[in-house]
């Protein structure tokens, strides 16, 4: 391509041109860079922001809002932060992998106490750049590593962001069957056929809790089918956690998909986030863990994970790991962390039992019950694309046009008004 | 392929599942039987080595970390005062934009190209927040990658930082290199660049070191830099900055910045990476930028809109506490101030290290020239010492060092300096100086070793 227009070029060697002489300017390098949309998630919470209706409801990313739909910062985020603040530590470099005591706690949350593989010391949990680090990180691990097989099968639908992640990684995107828009629920038996189409040794793609974007997920013995399915196709399951403590309010509740898996023998890959459920948002702080066969495949594949690291950022943001390091070695707030998370979990299916019961009172005949049913941070409406736009267009509803809305952005204050907007737009 | 499996035992039936927890049998074999140990981070490894050695005089002269002159590690007054305001506030901890925080992002870009700059005021930059140098350097990488399709080649200055190869390769471009450090004068090779250059093909893309060289400390004088820009401008270079030292060369903000401005004023539309690791202390906190000097406003956006999808399946948005800690500095003019102060405290402590070790290698006796030592610039020094003297000095002395000879001026204190010049010259006493830097004109017999 032709990337340059006309340049005038001063050609002499030692004569320079005094400041502010424009015409010597060389051409631009990035003429043909065409104008790309905007994220289809946080393009929301730009188009959300330019809004000037009073009434306007953020439903777009999931960050959690408390009940007058303001950004919530944990006590216990509170508290550790002080205590760190009292400490006066460095702002020495971290090693690659990230700082040590998070590595193992967060290992811990997701596994368990007991766990027979943390005992082993045969997983490598490394400290990434949250969820979508942690994402990244192992989709460039399995793509140098995992030559076998180059296919990721995700969910339909999944979180947007998994697409890119794992394409730009050198993966090829697959899918398999989840989602059934007839019932608003878990197409259990069209997974399991599409489950058992997948060629040996791929990589397919779990949310642990919580489905991002559908609120759908497996129930127990579901998931159990899965496991068994998963180990005899052979394929390798690489679970995405990013709800933790969300679904249920119960932290071991929704690690028990892959405490399941493992015990089952799956030698899984893992990534956690802890923007949610800590609300360290901002901060970034996830994990990433791959299950080994034992110590010495596990010191091998770390020695690979930080080869890796090392030309991406070289080394973790230290804040966030410290506070989330703090709360989870310390009972005091690990209790009060708990406590917490509750609320979270309680306030939003509270919003969802308010927001079918408004739909009712508006006057709604259809079937809300997946409002209810679903599970985590998101409530797949059922909406079309069509109807999301005249939400976002007539009632400054911003949702993303998958029909995906944050009940966590939903309070008892706003709650009859999107009732009102849904009702609107459906009847 | 390499199989991956060894042998497994799987249960086929769908419905039940397997015994109880521990029940290692069925545990399905691993897929990571074939990758193979790695070896340590050639820097990073350095200071995990350190850590090892139980040797009281050990000295870590691997990473870039400044340490004052008790050899801990500095956190500057104006971060912890900057600290202070921001716990203050009580912030929430909502995501950032993709491309970090905007506040920084405009305070960044000022300090590189000078308050008055017309890249400014015309709006023809698009700078994002990244995660530190390397964050920065990577996602400049991919974006070359993905829309620099006229070349696939980055040329680097010989030596450069190691880590500058595999963040090109993996992003998938084509190292090359261009003469830089002459291992004869322990300087610049300032012909051997231009001849290089002169036969670079055209839009390839050339990286520079702002300025504080790593690892060799050798800088181009100005009017160097000059003619280095004429002739890139000459043969249609896209350059590419690396200013992860601004204030730490001579400990001037703006002298070190020098360069950059002058590119940018003769018209290159240049590529910038800056770190506020080692200028800031910020080194964990992971702060940094990217910035793309465009033909106009317009391309900017365009520009932005293209790193922002980039970004997004890399890391989706940067983390913030570093980003308001620089914020708050850039924007508060009493901390701005104490900060150049502190900055050039720690540059003024280096030079003077410097001036103690060669002063040191004088009183050990050294008979080799150390004038490199005091004329390199910036944190580290390039001592000319060979692999081999390298191992014998972190053997012999627990001296810790990156093996191509580069020393870190910042882990010199004038409580070990003394230690180390013995150490330095215990290693090289017996050599003849064909790696260090010219001897002293009182030695006949290297003299004429050297005229070889």
């Amino acid at each position: 391509m032709a990337l340059l227009k006309s340049s005038k070029i001063i050609s002499s060697v030692g004569v320079y041109p005094p400041l502010g002489a424009l015409s010597v300017r060389a051409s631009s390098w990035w003429s043909e860079v065409q104008m790309g949309p905007p994220d289809p998630i946080l393009g929301v919470s730009e188009a959300y922001k330019r809004d000037t209706n009073s009434k306007k409801i953020n439903l777009g990313v999931g960050a959690y809002r408390d009940d007058q739909g303001k950004p919530f910062v944990l006590s216990c985020v509170r508290k550790a932060e002080a205590q760190l603040a009292a400490k006066k530590l460095d702002k020495e470099y971290l090693p690659i992998g990230g700082l040590g005591d998070f590595n193992k706690a967060c290992a811990k949350l997701a596994l368990g106490d007991d766990s027979e593989v943390i005992k082993s010391g045969r997983n490598i949990t490394v400290q990434t750049i949250s969820g979508t680090g942690s994402l990244r990180v192992g989709a460039s691990f399995l793509s140098r590593f995992h030559t076998e097989a180059r296919d990721v099968y995700l969910p339909k639908p999944s979180w947007g962001n998994h697409t890119p992640i794992f394409r730009d990684a050198g993966m090829q995107l697959k899918a398999y069957s989840y989602y059934d828009p007839k019932t608003c629920g878990f197409d259990f038996q069209g997974a399991l056929n599409d489950i058992s189409k997948i060629p040996a040794k791929s990589v397919i793609m779990l949310h642990a809790c919580a489905h991002n974007p559908t609120g759908v997920d497996p129930r127990p013995e579901q998931w159990k089918e899965i496991a068994e399915l998963v180990k005899k196709r052979n394929l390798l399951p690489f679970f995405d956690m990013a709800y933790q403590g969300f679904a249920s309010g119960d932290i071991d509740r929704d690690a028990w998909a892959v405490r399941h898996f493992i015990e089952q023998g799956h030698n899984i890959l893992l990534s956690q986030s802890f923007a949610k459920n800590m609300g360290l948002y901002g901060e970034r702080v996830g994990g990433f863990t791959v299950v080994c066969k034992d110590t010495e495949e596990a010191k091998r594949v770390e020695s690979q994970l930080k080869i890796l690291i090392r030309p991406v950022y070289s080394n973790p943001p230290m804040n966030g790991a410290r506070i989330a390091a703090t709360i989870l070695n310390t009972p005091d707030l690990y209790k009060e962390w708990l406590g917490e998370v509750h609320g979270m979990a309680n306030r939003i299916i509270t919003m969802r039992e308010l927001l079918v019961a408004n739909l009712k009172k508006e006057g709604s005949t259809r079937n809300w019950q997946h409002v209810i049913d679903q599970i985590g941070m998101f409530c797949f409406t059922g909406l079309k694309p069509e109807q999301v736009e005249r939400l976002t267009k007539e009632f400054s509803v911003y949702m993303t046009k998958d029909g995906r809305i944050s009940m966590a952005g939903v309070t008892s204050g706003n709650v009859g008004y999107l009732a009102q907007g849904i009702h609107t737009v459906t009847k | 392929m390499m199989a991956l499996l060894k042998s497994s035992r799987v249960i086929c039936n769908i419905g039940t599942f397997s015994r109880s927890l521990g029940s290692v049998s069925s545990r399905n074999s691993s897929f990571w039987a074939e990758v193979q140990m790695g070896p340590p981070d050639p820097i990073l490894g350095v200071t995990e080595a350190f850590r090892r050695d139980t040797n009281p005089q050990k000295m870590n002269l691997g990473v870039g970390a400044y340490r004052d002159d008790q050899g801990k590690p500095y956190v500057l007054d104006s971060v912890r005062k900057a600290e202070a305001v921001i716990a203050s506030k009580q912030l929430d901890k909502e995501y950032l934009a993709i491309g970090g925080l905007g506040e920084f992002n405009k305070s960044c870009a000022q300090l590189a190209l000078g308050a008055d700059s017309e890249v400014l005021k015309n709006g023809r930059n698009i700078t994002v927040q990244t995660i530190s140098g390397t964050g920065s350097l990577r996602i400049g990488a991919n974006f070359l990658s993905r829309f620099h399709s006229a070349s696939r080649d980055v040329y680097l200055p010989s030596p450069s930082w190691g880590n500058h190869t595999p963040i090109f390769r993996d992003a998938g471009m084509l190292l090359k290199a261009y003469r830089y450090y002459d291992p004869s004068t322990c300087g610049f090779d300032f012909l051997g660049m231009l001849e290089d250059i002169s036969k670079m093909p055209e839009r390839s893309v050339v990286l520079l070191h702002a300025c504080a060289h790593n690892p060799t400390g050798v800088d181009p004088k100005p009017d160097q830099w000059k003619e280095i820009s004429d002739l890139m401008k000459k043969r249609d270079l896209l350059v590419f900055f690396d200013m992860a030292y601004q204030g730490f060369a001579s400990g001037d903000i703006d002298r070190d910045a020098w360069a950059v401005r002058h590119f940018i004023e003769q018209g290159h539309n240049i590529v910038l990476s800056q770190s506020f690791a080692k200028n800031m202390g910020l080194y964990g906190e992971r702060v940094g930028g990217l910035t793309l000097v465009c033909g106009d406003a317009e391309e900017a956006k365009r520009v932005e809109s293209q790193l922002k999808i980039l970004i997004r399946p890399n890391y989706s948005n940067p983390p913030m506490n570093g980003a308001r800690i620089a914020t708050t500095i850039l924007n508060t003019t009493e901390l701005y101030n104490i900060w150049l102060e502190e900055v050039r405290l720690m540059a003024n402590r280096i030079i003077k290290m410097r001036e103690q070790l060669a002063a040191n290698l004088k009183s050990e006796g050294s008979t080799h020239n150390w004038q490199h030592v005091t004329d390199q610039i910036g944190m580290f020094c390039f001592t000319g010492l060979k692999p081999d003297q390298v191992e014998r000095l972190t053997k012999e002395f627990s001296v810790y060092m990156t093996k191509d000879g580069r020393i870190s001026m910042a882990g010199v204190t004038s409580g070990n300096v003394g230690y180390l010049a013995h150490g330095i010259h215990a290693v090289t006493k017996c050599y003849i100086s064909n790696n260090i830097s010219a001897d002293l004109p009182d030695n006949p017999s290297e003299r004429q070793l050297r005229g070889r």
